[in-house]
């Protein structure tokens, strides 16, 4: 019998990673119920969670983290989704929605309207999203401006330099407007407390859209893979598809965002965590970061409530600490994996 | 005049016959015209080979053949219609391309590399049928990779390697296959393999067309042979026809004398001396 760990990750079975990894998310997200920074017992927890708890018991558990819980399987999702498809766009597998400048345009939408008098309450999920595709765009037509061929590096190195504007503009308007520094504070660790599932609904339609983008362009992008003439050779549009996969990413980042704020790394850890557990081809890689991205961000949020008790870590600084160690992985291993 | 008309009448027929070809092609990089007004056309079921100086556009022209490389002006044809204005996977239903800039993924096996070739016979409603595994079964076979299917790709050896991207092309069930540089990188045993497995695919009726930098090869592995520099056709005939130490010289700047195979009749360039830069 040859252990499961000698079989190469592309060769394993799909199916079987598959459903361990829900199982595992099952697990996660009982945990975060029955676990709480605030005064209820992880006894009493459970027996409220078996239908004997006083409705003081019952709100906390069932109104207050189970609507952090579906957040964070929300965001974990979409982050981790985007995240790999991100990647595979770019051929680099340090490319996160952070580095392509899709936060950065979701931010500073967000601190535009902020300035303009909105509150974080109010925020909208559409200007979010529009900010991402408008950073999406603008990093794509900089890449292209001279050149013929649209070429991968330089695609991420014009996403670095436009975030840094991006998030420069963003800092520029918040140290004129006080108001809108203070209501972004909150927003801009990111994090899944507090928000209420009706932005969720909000988002949904988006997601179906982001959904339906991805069933046309992931096999196309799997092609990408084995070099653009060779997609080319195999009669599909690598342009085209390059920008089905940005709308996608630019809806599900911008949904993402506008619900729980930038947060940060998600989306380069489970992609990471998926190629290592079914190899690199982005058709598996997807599967598996549906149920991986939930498990880590809702297993990170159950971490940030209990490490800091009676107060709670932001997530996205939990993540932080999670994904930079990561990142400095990835940099350092013996060869970055091609993608 | 009647030479002229002659010639343009070859052309023609040369132009009905072929499959694919091109006609007043300008290809550009940015600025650059690497090609311009040229006429060519592959003939068919023959093994064609590009051969000519590094720069001289071989490359180029494989590319804009293939629609990857879209014409400044002219225009190139398959089956008498405009390559870009056809829908891509139509084209790649009948023309299939294996370009140098090849990558290979990690983990990918033989079988699932050779299941790319698929992609043009599918569609969101036809994910994956039975012609689709007889096509890919066939490759194998054609390719002689049955007993590799399952190995992946980065652990086999070059020519295997290569034998296996050739694979994916057969698998895409074209007429047409068109090859930037496939040997450009292996040794002589890998080579001779994958000039075999080129030789096999026209017995079975393919059209082909390669850029190939080896003289000799191009000599033994191909029925015709088209000679460029800088952007330009020089001549184009069979090997025995065009392969002179003139061309040679002209091509390469490379003093050279060309002695028959004893074997296949094919030229062999011996002698060989850099006369000028």
């Amino acid at each position: 019998m040859i252990s499961w760990f000698h079989i190469p990750p592309a060769q394993r079975p799909l199916f079987s990673v598959f459903v361990s990894a829900h199982l595992v998310l099952a697990l996660c997200c009982i945990c975060s119920l029955l676990f709480g920074a605030g005064g209820l017992s992880l006894q009493a927890s459970f027996q409220t969670l078996l239908g004997n708890g006083s409705a003081d018991d019952q709100f906390t558990v069932f109104h207050l983290r189970a609507t952090r819980t579906v957040i964070g399987l929300f965001i974990g999702l979409t982050l981790g989704i985007a995240g790999a498809l991100m990647q595979a766009v770019a051929r680099n597998p340090l490319a996160e929605p952070g580095l392509l400048g899709v936060s950065a345009g979701s931010s500073l939408a967000v601190a535009i309207t902020l300035v303009l008098g909105a509150s974080t309450a109010t925020l909208t999920v559409g200007i979010a999203q529009f900010g991402a595709l408008l950073g999406c765009l603008c990093v794509l037509s900089v890449a292209r401006m001279q050149g013929q061929q649209n070429d991968p590096i330089r695609l991420v190195l014009a996403g670095a330099a436009l975030s840094s504007l991006l998030l420069a503009v963003t800092s520029l308007l918040l140290l004129f407007d006080q108001r809108a520094a203070d209501e972004i504070r909150f927003w801009v660790t990111g994090s899944v407390a507090g928000r209420d599932t009706d932005t969720l609904l909000s988002v949904l339609p988006s997601m179906l859209i982001a959904g339906l983008c991805i069933l046309y362009a992931v096999k196309p992008l799997a092609s990408l893979a084995l070099g653009e003439r060779v997609a080319i050779g195999l009669g599909h549009k690598p342009q085209r598809i390059r920008a089905v996969v940005i709308v996608a990413v630019a809806l599900l980042v911008g949904g993402a965002t506008a619900i729980a704020g930038p947060v940060a790394f998600i989306g380069l850890v489970v992609p990471f965590a998926a190629r290592a557990l079914v190899g690199p081809d982005i058709r598996r890689t997807l599967w598996l970061c549906l149920p991986l991205g939930p498990i880590i961000v809702i297993s990170a949020d159950i971490v940030s409530r209990l490490v800091a008790q009676p107060a709670e870590m932001p997530l996205g600084v939990l993540t932080a600490i999670i994904g930079a160690p990561v990142l400095l992985l990835i940099v350092r291993s013996r060869r970055m994996p091609t993608l | 005049m009647t030479a002229t008309s002659l010639q343009f009448k070859q052309t023609s027929e040369i132009n009905n016959l072929a499959r694919l070809g091109a006609e007043r092609l300008t290809l550009k990089h940015g600025k650059t015209s690497i090609i311009e007004n040229l006429d060519v056309s592959l003939p068919e079921g023959k093994v064609t080979a590009i051969v000519g100086p590094n720069g001289c556009g071989k490359s180029t022209l494989l590319n804009g053949l293939s629609r990857v490389h879209s014409p400044s002006s002219g225009v190139v044809l398959l089956d008498g219609k405009d390559i870009h204005s056809l829908p891509s996977k139509e084209v790649a239903r009948r023309l299939a391309l294996l370009p140098q800039d090849t990558l290979a993924p990690d983990g990918i096996t033989i079988e699932e590399l050779i299941r790319f070739g698929r992609h043009p016979h599918q569609s969101l409603l036809k994910q994956w049928a039975m012609d689709d595994q007889q096509a890919i079964n066939y490759a194998l076979n054609a390719a002689d990779l049955e007993g590799l299917k399952n190995r992946l790709l980065d652990t086999l050896s070059g020519g295997q390697r290569q034998r296996a991207w050739i694979a994916m092309s057969i698998a895409q069930e074209t007429p047409l296959l068109l090859l930037d540089e496939p040997t450009s990188a292996l040794d002589l045993g890998h080579q001779i393999e994958v000039f075999e497995l080129i030789r096999n695919l026209s017995r079975q009726g393919k059209t082909l067309a390669m850029v190939v930098h080896d003289l000799p090869s191009a000599c033994r592995y191909s029925d015709h042979i088209i000679a460029m520099k800088k952007g330009e056709i020089i001549t184009q005939g069979s090997p025995k026809e065009v392969m002179t130490k003139e061309l040679v010289r002209e091509l390469y700047g490379v003093e050279c004398d060309l002695i028959p195979d004893p074997m296949t009749g094919s030229p062999i360039l011996i002698n060989m001396k850099r006369v000028r830069n």
